[in-house]
């Protein structure tokens, strides 16, 4: 059971074959068997979920409910949730209950859905490893030596481990589509402003996109038509119609154009990730798609840019945690600057001073027309790049990250060569558009995945072909052998 | 050597939106602490702003008022600083691309001439807590109640030069923002308050001297005090040979003096950037017109309207127009004095005037209203009482004791009209004064017009005020001249 899909799932609750108090049993007792293994939850809260689940039973007896009723999942823990810790992965929030629902955790308790728990992340959502995390590292469920990736690194560790059936993410530079791809599952990034950021910690409110972690493409689908949509608390949320997700699931990819930047495949990508995303590739071609080379010059400047804008907008948003309303205050404190340094200095780990430090650099006087200005002036070519290439073919192609999970603290006192592994992922933030990441295949028994950019709110036709291409491939469906 | 000053204000009004400018909560004044202060005003995590219409609207109505742009595109961005009462750690403001760009008002000066004033700018920025320091031992307290109140900051250019044109220009804006009824302009509770930037340079130089920025004063009065005080002070320093510092200063209005609070090194880098959480206002002109189509008359089309139909004098117009509820009031007087506008205008300048400021009182609050004061007016008007009697049924309408006709009635307060009645007077007076009489009829005619007055005197004591002065007044002439 607990290998099956949110489709499944679906189709066994709505049956009757199995109750959603059962099935969140079965999950609860999962997390709580493997999590000293994985780490990947931060809170796992039992009786909610139980409670929640029979509520949910109940609906379903009473044919009140939705697809997705009485289906488990987790958060991310960057989601506030009402009355349960969200700590963000920070000893800074580590005592922080929310006195109100994030818009997609409201979205997603009206379908009737059960979380499960809170899921481990980079603090802040600041790392790509997931080691950040002031509740230690998330193990990777392929190989336990290594990173699941991150920042969404717990949400991707329970999914490839089947703690939990689907979870949710966030991502600013890739923080979804890296761990999906180290840890074997499907994550879906939406377009800028097309899920809700209301109760979303921020992290870079510019680049920050909730979006779902899944087994498949049909599952992501089924989330994004929960939590897709304007919400009035968001000022940047599109008011842009939604799409029906799974409607056009089935729709055939003949006569796809799918465009290959040659920025991705050339020096600097392992050839072994080459080639399972050019198999990938292959696999589209069968189907129907036909491929071009495309460019996307300024690639190079996307690391650049996004370490400028990112940890500038980050300078500021974690301004608020100050030890004055909420969160970690320091003992004793003697006198305000006091209780500001020692609060902040004591509260935050080295990873997001470092981003608050650089951000608050380079938007200082003197500093930021070189900065701050010359990064959003990139971040325009970066979108017209990417606009150019949507003038001659529907979606891109290419590698979501540039290698398999690398081992624990491996990276960890490298930043500079940790930041260049989003180098595939940033620019899709920067520009704000929709890209997927699918399981494509393995090296050393350590899952690959494949990344396919849309053009703005094309997450249907992504989602689309990321089904299609999964009807003929089983990659997604690996389960790590400890996990099945 | 002379001294010329150089003054620019910036006023901060609060604006009058029934909710904060980034958030639902309530903005009425004087709530328990915190208890207005939601989820987004505490700056908690994960929490967005959403801007408030009606702020963008009263905005643009002082843009229109002041005849400035507003541009097509407006920016929000954060002012980043840290303080206990700035939940988020930084302010969202507006740095480029205001909401309201170059404006100007005219002014009024002592010698009656007047002079225009540029507005440079005017952003909309939301309001910080408060900290309270008394009450809680070494603690301070934080009340976030004022936390996200919508102000508007209007900045001028430094076009005054003396402390009185900026009081001038400070009234002036005071009242527009009331007469727009965007701001209640309470400055008790804070609602609009000024910094000035005051500099000197040596008379006939182009370039200005080094400008000190006096914070936060809340009265006219201040203002002008705190500016005159910031004058003397610097021309002192420039005389001595030594020179300005660049410097924020605090009025201390118990000391009447200012005092160095932060100096330009120590100034906050505020590390402006836009707003992530905001996107650009886009304004539409259709909006910008159909605010334009609603704007009320303004305090200078009201002066002249007043001189024009009203023939006001330019001091009395100038008075009546300085409020809106005053004008209001002045309006609605004359309505119910039958169109009687000097009398009117006498009434509310002079004593109604006298007894709010006594009171310490405005004139919504007033215990006599235009109605009743224009219906005591319409009395004077048919002779029913004089215009001494009217002062005694003024007070007595203050003091609540009923509209003018019932307390002309009650207190028995007539005119004597009647010519026997005031003639019997006249005569007992004069039978009761022999020497008086003598003294007057001994006079020169010069000297009559001064000694009547006793007579005139007596006559009115013993009617109790109540006889028809002017009868008496030609009776007695009559009489004692036979």
């Amino acid at each position: 059971m607990h290998q099956s899909t949110l489709t499944q799932l679906s189709t066994a609750l709505k049956e009757k074959k199995v109750s959603s108090e059962e099935l969140t049993q079965l999950y609860l007792d999962r997390c709580k068997n493997f999590n000293e293994a994985l780490n990947c939850f931060i809170t796992i809260n039992e009786d909610v979920a139980l409670e929640n689940a029979r509520t949910a039973d109940k609906k379903i007896a009473e044919g009140k409910n939705t697809d997705l009723t009485g289906i488990p999942f987790a958060h991310k823990d960057i989601f506030c949730t009402n009355g349960i810790k969200t700590s963000c992965g920070s000893k800074m929030l580590d005592n922080f209950i929310a006195p109100y629902d994030a818009t997609v955790v409201e979205k997603m308790n009206d379908a009737g859905m059960v979380m499960l728990g809170k899921t481990n992340m980079d603090e802040f959502a600041m790392g790509s490893s997931n080691e950040t995390s002031f509740y230690g590292p998330v193990k990777n469920p392929w190989d336990s030596d290594h990173v699941p990736g991150g920042s969404s690194g717990g949400s991707a560790s329970a999914v490839a481990a089947r703690l939990c059936p689907a979870a949710t993410g966030t991502d600013t530079g890739g923080s979804i589509r890296q761990p999906a791809s180290l840890c074997g599952i499907t994550g879906l990034k939406p377009t800028y402003g097309r899920v809700s950021r209301y109760g979303m910690i921020a992290f870079a409110s510019s680049l920050d996109q909730g979006g779902p972690m899944t087994q498949t493409a049909e599952d992501a689908a089924l989330i994004m038509n929960v939590i897709a949509g304007f919400d009035k608390r968001d000022s940047t949320s599109a008011e842009h119609p939604v799409d029906d997700y799974t409607f056009r699931l089935n729709d055939s990819i003949e006569g796809l154009k799918i465009g290959l930047p040659k920025e991705y495949f050339g020096e600097g990508l392992d050839s072994n990730i080459a080639k399972i995303i050019e198999d990938g590739i292959k696999e589209l071609e069968k189907l129907g798609a036909s491929c071009k080379e495309i460019e996307l010059p300024n690639t190079d400047l996307s690391i650049p840019a996004y370490y400028v804008v990112a940890p500038a907008e980050c300078s500021s948003n974690l301004s608020r945690f100050d030890g004055v309303r909420f969160g970690y205050r320091c003992e004793e404190p003697k006198d305000l600057p006091d209780l500001y340094c020692r609060s902040r200095g004591e509260g935050f780990g080295k990873e997001v001073k470092r981003r608050i430090m650089i951000g608050t650099y380079v938007l200082s006087a003197g500093y930021y027309d070189a900065y701050y200005l010359k990064a959003q002036q990139i971040r325009h070519l970066i979108r017209d790049d990417f606009q150019n290439a949507f003038k001659d073919v529907d979606v891109i192609a290419g590698p979501t990250a540039t290698g398999t999970a690398f081992k624990l603290n491996e990276k960890l006192n490298d930043p500079v060569s940790m930041y260049l592994s989003d180098i595939y992922t940033v620019s899709v933030n920067l520009a704000g558009l929709p890209a997927i990441s699918v399981p494509a295949g393995f090296i050393e028994n350590l899952p690959v995945g494949m990344q396919l950019i849309g053009n703005y709110f094309e997450e249907s036709r992504l989602l689309n072909i990321a089904h299609q291409y999964q009807q003929v491939t089983d990659w997604h469906k690996q389960v790590p052998k400890e996990y099945k | 050597m002379e001294w010329e000053t150089v003054i620019g204000l910036e006023i901060h009004t609060q604006l009058a939106t029934e909710s904060k400018i980034f958030s639902g909560a309530a903005t009425a004044y004087g709530a328990e602490p915190n208890v207005q202060a939601c989820a987004v005003d505490l700056g908690l995590p994960g929490v967005l702003p959403v801007i408030n219409e009606q702020a963008i609207q009263m905005a643009i109505k002082f843009g229109l008022a002041i005849e400035a742009e507003i541009p097509e595109r407006s920016i929000f961005a954060r002012k980043n600083y840290f303080y206990p009462d700035l939940p988020k750690g930084y302010q969202i403001s507006q740095f480029e691309l205001p909401i309201v760009s170059k404006g100007h008002i005219d002014i009024q000066l002592e010698d009656g001439s007047s002079k225009t004033i540029g507005v440079t700018r005017a952003h909309l920025e939301e309001d910080a807590g408060k900290s309270m320091h008394e009450g809680f031992g070494k603690l301070t307290g934080i009340d976030l109640n004022r936390a996200g109140t919508p102000l508007l900051e209007i900045v001028s250019e430094p076009d005054m030069r003396n402390a009185k044109e900026a009081v001038a220009y400070m009234k002036k804006i005071h009242s527009i923002v009331r007469y727009l009824e965007i701001s209640d302009g309470n400055m008790q509770e804070g609602s609009f308050r000024c910094d000035a930037n005051v500099s000197v340079r040596p008379k006939g130089q182009d370039e200005f001297g080094t400008r000190t920025e006096l914070k936060n004063i809340n009265s006219f009065r201040f203002v002008e005090q705190a500016i005159n005080y910031e004058i003397e002070r610097q021309i002192d320093v420039l005389e001595e040979g030594s020179e300005i510092v660049q410097e924020t200063r605090l009025y201390d209005p118990n000391k009447n003096e200012t005092r160095s609070m932060r100096s330009k090194e120590e100034a906050n880098d505020y590390r402006y950037f836009p707003d992530p959480d905001l996107l650009p206002v886009q304004i539409e002109q259709s909006l910008i017109d159909e605010i334009k189509s609603h704007l009320p008359e303004l305090p200078d089309a009201k002066k002249q309207r007043f001189i024009e139909s009203f023939k006001l004098s330019d001091d009395d117009a100038t008075l009546l127009t300085s409020q809106k509820e005053i004008a209001d009031f002045f309006e609605a007087c004359v309505d119910a004095a039958g169109g009687e506008t000097k009398l009117s205008a006498n009434w509310i300048t002079g004593e109604l005037t006298a007894n709010l400021n006594k009171e310490n009182m405005d004139i919504t609050d007033s215990p006599v209203t235009a109605e009743m004061l224009g219906s005591m007016i319409k009395r004077i008007q048919d002779n029913t009482i004089s215009g001494k009697i009217a002062k005694q049924v003024f007070e007595a309408m203050w003091n609540g004791e009923g509209d003018a006709d019932s307390i002309i009635e009650n207190k028995g307060l007539k005119q004597v009209t009647d010519t026997s009645a005031i003639e019997k007077l006249v005569d007992d007076v004069i039978a009761n004064s022999p020497d008086q009489v003598k003294q007057y009829q001994e006079s020169p005619p010069e000297k009559q017009g001064k000694l009547i007055g006793y007579f005139v005197g007596q006559v009115m004591k013993q009617s109790q005020g109540k006889a028809n002065p002017k009868q008496v007044n030609e009776l007695l002439k009559q009489k004692l001249n036979s």
